[in-house]
């Protein structure tokens, strides 16, 4: 069996969803795919399952907000081969006023609370998720404190002039 | 505010028969802030719903508004058992955002605070797990070696608990001899406690009978679930970061990776009452072998220089200025970078645009991975068992809370 490089990993992805492959990066050396949304199952469920690959340890789900160049939510996906040693991170991004990804937990059961807790800051939909409710904040809070347009500090206040501390 | 049971999930027929209770959020195993709705056929759990509970860190979103300096005292209240865990995580992945080497004599002097909040942790968790089976005794026992190790952190950067050790860079003043010298009577003294300790527990025919066998989980649902330190080590997985993706010359260092066999409360008491060793033999090697040199890396641009040399250096009062307005070059990117806390991974996914503040950062908490596999754990035991599974688990409140 070949060793599992980034190339290895780049290869065997792109062969089998190539078309669901947006951008492959390595920030600071961890291989990073951005994928459409619609193949996250998909490639889950290969990622898993694959003999060479065998990514079964879910290190982490959580959520990112960007508002440049557009208003775009994403889902963040750590994952490691512990056998092996590698971690690899993939990412999905749909618009804000779409925010509907498969879940994860058909394939990790650590998905779930992970996709409440994604879901109770930024309000991204994980579908087929067995019971996605807030988990951290109440339920009536009507909100989505991390998203980008909630500011933490009180914007009415007039006592702190932000220009003043480069902010 | 309190969630109402939900009677789905339920296997039992006859619904009648089955009682709803809530084990906390004011039982004191539950810290008052889990609540438990447990459903019960007679004095067996048949389903569990956990609830969390509201502690309101907003630690994600204050990280947001703040400069990457400023960010350190937060990263105190997460696992406030080892608090400086936590600081060293967050500086490293800072230091790897920014390109940052520490100095070797850094990374040594941060692997003796981090193996000493290590030991604290593990203190705690396991005498707690002792109270909670009735034995005090051994709690109030190993709290004055707690206190000791406290006093070494007071005497490294002046706090205790919330310890805001270190700096970006580097550490924020070196070891006095004072320090050394508390440590090195921590290292006389302690392995006798900790021995009397380990005999008041370890082959107690009541402790057994209470931990063997109970809140087990095997070893494939712990990494399906994203188990990680010792409750993943105690299902036999010797997963380490230590060792697995070594970081403050961790490399340096011989020790070994106690692993248990059953995953169950008792393996879980085991892998820490052994790894408190192996904590005391790192921090041995890295007295031995600490490097001379300075305790900080020479980025005046990054690290706060000390005090005094900004009241008598034009420079030092300069790059003060600089950074604590927030004018420090930070790259863009994303990064993790993870070490091995007290209780299991703990991972900084950080976001930044290039700005005085991380765009997002997100904190991979253990205990929030454990926490949700704590209802799966239970099914089937008893109330008793069920407090006993959650004291091992080591569910610290305020790192849960993003």
């Amino acid at each position: 069996m070949e060793e599992l490089t980034h190339q290895r990993i780049q290869e065997k992805l792109t062969e089998k969803f190539g078309d669901a492959i947006l951008k492959v990066e390595e920030p600071y050396n961890l291989l990073t795919f951005t994928i459409k949304r619609e193949s996250l199952l998909d490639i889950l469920r290969f990622l898993y399952n694959d003999q060479e690959l065998e990514f079964q340890f879910l290190t982490d789900i959580t959520g990112v907000h960007f508002t440049a160049p557009e208003e775009v939510l994403g889902a963040v996906y750590h994952l490691h081969n512990l056998p092996k040693n590698i971690r690899i991170r993939l990412k999905a991004f749909f618009p804000k006023n779409d925010p509907v990804i498969d879940s994860a937990t058909p394939v990790f059961s650590g998905a779930n609370w992970m996709e409440r807790e994604t879901y109770d800051f930024f309000g991204i939909q994980f579908k087929g998720h067995p019971n996605l409710k807030r988990i951290l904040n109440v339920d009536d809070l009507g909100y989505f404190p991390l998203r980008k347009e909630y500011a933490l500090e009180d914007s009415t206040r007039t006592d702190k002039d932000d220009s003043l501390f480069g902010r | 505010m309190l969630t109402q049971p939900n009677n789905t999930n339920t296997q039992v027929t006859d619904q009648s028969e089955l009682t709803t209770l809530n084990l906390g959020p004011t039982h004191p195993a539950t810290h008052g802030v889990f609540q438990n709705i447990l459903k019960m056929d007679g004095e067996k759990i048949v389903d569990s719903e956990s609830t969390i509970g509201y502690i309101h860190r907003a630690f994600e979103k204050l990280a947001e508004r703040r400069p990457f300096y400023q960010i350190t005292p937060l990263t105190d209240r997460l696992n406030y058992c080892s608090a400086p865990i936590n600081n060293m995580g967050w500086h490293m992945t800072v230091e790897k955002l920014i390109g940052v080497e520490v100095p070797k004599r850094v990374e040594y002097l941060r692997v003796i605070i981090m193996e000493l909040s290590r030991i604290a942790d593990h203190l705690i968790c396991n005498s707690i797990l002792g109270v909670d089976s009735g034995a005090y005794s051994g709690f109030l026992y190993v709290m004055q070696q707690r206190e000791k190790i406290y006093e070494i952190f007071e005497e490294i950067c002046g706090a205790r608990l919330t310890t805001n050790i270190g700096r970006i860079g580097g550490l924020e003043r070196d070891f006095t001899p004072a320090a050394f010298a508390k440590i090195k009577t921590l290292l006389d003294e302690f392995p006798i406690v900790w021995k009397e300790m380990e005999s008041l527990f370890n082959r107690n025919r009541i402790f057994m009978d209470r931990t063997i066998g109970v809140g087990a989980i095997s070893a494939e649902r712990a990494l399906n679930y994203g188990f990680t330190g010792p409750n993943l080590r105690a299902a036999g997985v010797d997963y380490d970061v230590r060792v697995m993706n070594p970081y403050s010359s961790y490399q340096d260092f011989d020790f070994e990776i106690p692993i248990g066999t059953n995953g169950d409360t008792y393996d879980r008491f085991m892998v820490r009452s052994e790894e408190v060793w192996q904590s005391l033999s790192i921090i041995r090697q890295a007295l031995e072998k600490l490097p001379a040199g300075p305790y900080h890396a020479e980025v005046p641009d990054i690290y706060l220089p000390p005090k005094e040399e900004v009241y008598s250096n034009m420079e030092a009062l300069i790059y003060h200025f600089k950074i604590v307005m927030g004018e420090i070059e930070v790259p863009k990117g994303e990064i993790y970078h993870s070490i091995e806390g007290a209780n299991g991974e703990l991972g900084f996914y950080l976001i930044s645009d290039g700005g005085r503040m991380p765009y997002r950062l997100h904190f991979r908490r253990p205990g929030f991975v454990y926490y949700q596999a704590y209802g799966e754990m239970i099914k089937g035991a008893t109330i008793s068992d069920a407090v006993m599974t959650m004291s091992s688990l080591n569910l610290i409140a305020g790192e849960m809370d993003a």
